[in-house]
This record gives C-alpha cells, sequence and structure tokens, in this order.
C-alpha cells in the first residue's frame, strides 16, 4: 500500500482541485482529507456517509460552584491564563492541561471530555473516502488528522485497495506533520509569487525532516513566469523533481462551483491534461504502474 | 484598536489584505500571526532590527533524584512523558509547558527547561513595525510562539494582526482579544463552506467582524446570499483583475501602484472602527 499526500506550506494554492482530480484518475482509491478544520474536498466528490465516529480530543476543566472556596490558586497556577478573574474557565484557552485539578485544595475541579469534532467514513464515486470535521475553535487537529489516516488504512486493508491519497492542510504545524508522517511521497502544490516560493521551501524542508520523497507541482505557472523559471532552478539545485506545471485557467472555478473536478467538468482543457500526465508520473515513481 | 484579519481558507488574500490597510492607514503595527509562514515581510520589506529565539518550557530531568515512580508520565495528558521502571523520556515537541509534572513529582526530581521552537523577528518600514515569528521546521505547535509575537502589542497604536488560515488552535490565539476581525473570502464553494465556519468561532468568541470579498467576478453569488441572510457587513470587494495577481506575485502591496485603492482601504478601516464601536 502507498500513501502519497498533497500538500503547499501556503494556502490557497490548488491542493484540493489537485487531490480530487487524483481520486477520479485513480479509479479506485482510498482519499483522505487531513485539513479537518477547513475541509473542502467534499465539495467536489460528494462523499455518502457510511460511518461517524465521535473525537475526544481535549479535555476541559470543570468547576464545581458548590465545592469552590474561591481561593484563586487555580488561576495563579495556570499557565494558559484559562481561569477568569471570577474564576470561571474560558474554554478557548484551557488546554486541559489538569493542572488546576491537583492544585486545588477542595477538589472542586475535573476534567471532562468534549467531542472536539467528528470523522466519517464514506463512498464516493471512485472508491471510499476519510475525512472528519474539527468542531470551530478546538484544538488537536493533529490528533484528528491521524485517525483520520488510521480510518484510510482500515479502509485499504478492508476493501483491497493499494492507495491512499491525502489532501493536507496548509502550513507546516502540528495538523501538516501528522498528514505527513509515515508516507511514501509528498507533492508539494506552489504558485509563482513570493509568498508561494517562501512557503515552498518550508514545505520542502519539513519533508526533508520527516525523510519523504518529495514532488513539485507549480500551479497558475503563466501569471508570473520569472519566479517559476525561479522555482524550477531551485528544484533543479536541490535535486527534486517537478512533475507538473499548471496553467491559469477560469474553468478550475467554473467546475468548483457545478460541484466537478476539472477532470469531469473539462477532460480536454490545458489543465485537466497536465494533472493526467502528472497523475501517471506520479504512479511510475510510486512504483504503481 | 485592534484589528485582526482571518478567513478559514488559504490563499484567500488575508496577507495582501492586511498589508494593504496597514500601508494605507500608515503609522502601524503588523503582527504576522502565520508563524507556520509568514509572509507579511514579503509585501513590507521591513529592516529587521531585532531577532530573538523562543522557547517553550519543558521538564528537566535530575536522574539521580527520580525513583521512577511514574507520576509525571500518568499526570502528563499530552503524553509527552514515557516512564518505565528504569527510564523516563521527555519529548519536547508534545510538551505544552503546563508544569504540572514539576508540582507532582514526590521527589522535587523536576524542574523547568528550556526548548526552542522559533524566533521572534522585529523590524521597521518607514514609520511602521512589523513584528512575526517564525516556527522551527518541524516543531508542531504554533501558539506559544503567536502568543510570544501578541505580547509585543503596542496598544496605543493601530494594530493589525494577520492570521493564519484554518479555524483551529492558532486562529483562536490569534484572534483572541481583537476588537474586530476582518474575514475575507472568495466568491466560491471552498471560500463559502470555510467562512461559515469562521463566522461559527467568531460569534461564539463575540468578537465583531465583517467580510472582505477578494477576487470578485469569478465564481458564483452564494457567499453575497449567506452575508445577506446571515446579517453580515461586507465591507469591500476587491475584483479578480490579472494586474493585482501579478503584483502581488512580485511581492508588491497593489494599493501602492493603484493609488485610488488607498481610500478604500481607509474607508474599510473607519467602518471596522465604527463597528467594533470605538
Amino acid at each position: 500500500m502507498k500513501q502519497i499526500t498533497v500538500l503547499s506550506g501556503k494556502g490557497g494554492t490548488g491542493k484540493t482541485t489537485i487531490t480530487a482530480s487524483f481520486a477520479v484518475l485513480a479509479k479506485k482509491a482510498v482519499v483522505a482529507d487531513c485539513d479537518v478544520d477547513a475541509p473542502d474536498l467534499h465539495v467536489l466528490l460528494h462523499p455518502e456517509i457510511l460511518e461517524t465516529q465521535e473525537f475526544k480530543g481535549s479535555k476541559l476543566a470543570v468547576i464545581d460552584e458548590g465545592k469552590c472556596i474561591k481561593c484563586g490558586l487555580c488561576r495563579e497556577k495556570c499557565r494558559f491564563k484559562a481561569i477568569t478573574q471570577d474564576l470561571t474557565v474560558d474554554p478557548f484557552s484551557c488546554e486541559g492541561c489538569s493542572v488546576c485539578t491537583i492544585v486545588c485544595p477542595v477538589n472542586a475541579i475535573t476534567l471532562t471530555e468534549r467531542i472536539s469534532g467528528h470523522a466519517y467514513i464514506s463512498k464516493i464515486k471512485y472508491g471510499f473516502m476519510a475525512h472528519a470535521m474539527l468542531s470551530p475553535g478546538e484544538a488537536n487537529s493533529g490528533k484528528l488528522v491521524t485517525l483520520v489516516k488510521q480510518n484510510a488504512k482500515i479502509l485499504t486493508e478492508k476493501e483491497k485497495i493499494d492507495l491512499i491519497i491525502i489532501d493536507g492542510p496548509p502550513g507546516i504545524g502540528c495538523p501538516v506533520i501528522a498528514s505527513v508522517t509515515g508516507i511514501d511521497a509528498g507533492l508539494v502544490v506552489t504558485e509563482p509569487t513570493m509568498s508561494g516560493i517562501h512557503d515552498l521551501k518550508k514545505a520542502l524542508q519539513l519533508l526533508r525532516h520527516f525523510n519523504v520523497k518529495p514532488f513539485v507541482c507549480v500551479n497558475m505557472y503563466d501569471v508570473n513566469t520569472d519566479n517559476t523559471e525561479k522555482i524550477l532552478n531551485y528544484c533543479k539545485e536541490n535535486g527534486i523533481k517537478v512533475v507538473g506545471r499548471i496553467p491559469f485557467n477560469s474553468k478550475v472555478t467554473e467546475a468548483m462551483v457545478a460541484g466537478k473536478t476539472i477532470i469531469e467538468y473539462s477532460p480536454k482543457s490545458d489543465v485537466a491534461k497536465e494533472i493526467v500526465a502528472m497523475w501517471s508520473q506520479l504512479l511510475a515513481e510510486l512504483g504503481l504502474r | 484598536m485592534v484589528i485582526a484579519v482571518a478567513s478559514g481558507k488559504g490563499g484567500t488574500g488575508k496577507t495582501s489584505v492586511a498589508v494593504n490597510l496597514a500601508i494605507s492607514i500608515g503609522n502601524f503595527q503588523l503582527m504576522d500571526c502565520d508563524v507556520e509562514e509568514p509572509n507579511a515581510h514579503l509585501l513590507l520589506y521591513p529592516r529587521i532590527s531585532h531577532k530573538e529565539p523562543v522557547y517553550t518550557l519543558i521538564p528537566s530531568l535530575n536522574e539521580e533524584l527520580c525513583d521512577h515512580c511514574g507520576k509525571c508520565a500518568s499526570f502528563c495528558q499530552y503524553n509527552a512523558i514515557f516512564a518505565s521502571s528504569e527510564k523516563v523520556l521527555i519529548f519536547p515537541e508534545l510538551c505544552h509547558g503546563c508544569g504540572g509534572c514539576i508540582l507532582i513529582c514526590p521527589k522535587k526530581a523536576i524542574t523547568e527547561g528550556k526548548h526552542r521552537i522559533g524566533t521572534l523577528k522585529r523590524g521597521f518600514a518607514g514609520d511602521s513595525e512589523l513584528v512575526y515569528g517564525e516556527l522551527e521546521v518541524g516543531e508542531p505547535m504554533a501558539v506559544p510562539l503567536i502568543r510570544e509575537v501578541k505580547r509585543h502589542i503596542d496598544k496605543s497604536r493601530n494594530v493589525i494582526l494577520d492570521a493564519p488560515p484554518g479555524t483551529s488552535c492558532p486562529v483562536i490565539e490569534t484572534v483572541k482579544g481583537s476588537d474586530f476581525c476582518i474575514l475575507v473570502t472568495e466568491p466560491t464553494p471552498f471560500g463559502l463552506h470555510d467562512l461559515k465556519i469562521t463566522v461559527q468561532v467568531l460569534k461564539d468568541m463575540e468578537i465583531p467582524l465583517g467580510v472582505v470579498v477578494n477576487r470578485t467576478g469569478i465564481g458564483d453569488k452564494k457567499v453575497y446570499e449567506y452575508c445577506k441572510e446571515a446579517k453580515i457587513p461586507i465591507l469591500l470587494e476587491i475584483p479578480y483583475h490579472r494586474r493585482i495577481a501579478e503584483l502581488y506575485s512580485k511581492g508588491v502591496p497593489f494599493s501602492q501602484e493603484m493609488p485610488e485603492w488607498k481610500e478604500k482601504f481607509i474607508m474599510l478601516f473607519k467602518e471596522a472602527r465604527r463597528l467594533a464601536g470605538k
């Protein structure tokens, strides 16, 4: 079984558009949407949910007002400023560390589990999908990403599928790290802007850090061909394969509005052709063709 | 007045709006809280005058005092300590720095140590200041670094916070305590879906908000229908314009080259101030 993650560093470079197209081209794959705090893959792939799981990712301190003697020790010892002046818990600041429960002299504080989101196992036209939705404002997205990846793995075993395509979140922090650990290849989607280049380098550093084989795709390459040239040179100097150069095309947005991937919406477009070529190259690299 | 610029979906134009807003009003303090991928400096070109390492507090174990009771490991909610009868292992990347293990250790074998997670940078571009953090590659936790960036807020000035994408803890940490939040979206199904989630977060946090629609002309009208129904003011619309995209790609804030936009960003600021009741 092989796993490939589509990531980017910078947001909005086209990760989801490309991941969804890969899902269509793969015909039978498990797709995992690991952008759990702003998932969008379902907009294009229309999953039919087979199973829903509650995700208890973090804990929250609860003060029993009947027992509380207002000594304020909890407030003093909390490193996250999560206990307000009138000694109530601010759920947006509490990290569930439980320090307050051990310093409280009258045992008035307990930790409760909070449901921080849901994970889903679904069927799509082109195979299966593991996805999730973190409750707005919740912490621990990394743990939920790990759960989504586990669900995807279980699906591959059950359905005898040999490929997981992962849509990663933007950035380089905890949910991204969770999305790239243990995978076979990472495709970094970038754009020819100053921030695109800056964030591409960070994403490649991250893949190197976790020993993942990197590939690069320059999306909307014709917006600034000088910058595209810089990206190609940078990749060449560092021995990184550029597997795709996708032009800007307003059909990509039209397809999104129609709830379709560009492969389904406009199979003859320059964008679709480039994605098809990129996919067969990646399959060959993964040893799947 | 502290204004946060956030979005849910990445790449909608948060940094572009934050920087153009900042240079239009002048004499500002811009805090780039997207410590995983800070980009504001690529549009502002500040002269960095100050750099400092940022640490989180982690446990440091005195092996001689430790009797391997394992209380620290069972207390830690983040699995940052592993204890067996012979060995105690500490995983700094997992530690949230709550200090609980120090309090719980009966032998006082644990003291506070330091773990570097990133760098804080400060610099000036003209009369305006940029403060930002850079998370080290491989470090999962952005929140403590965002907290450190925000510690440098000077409330006597107009402060703009550039938030990371998403709706989870780094975003919460950024927008917390803001007087107003500008949500940047694009008129597409992805933009709308992520906007709705972010509005929910901000409503829960009781932060007043307004929307900037970027790249108008592409996509559909559903963002407008949603804003109307949810009674969310649309503060500014920025059309999809090849010139704006090209300027951004070169690292030029478009209001610098298209000065008619300065006035629009000043109006945006005034409207935000009015809606925040400031």
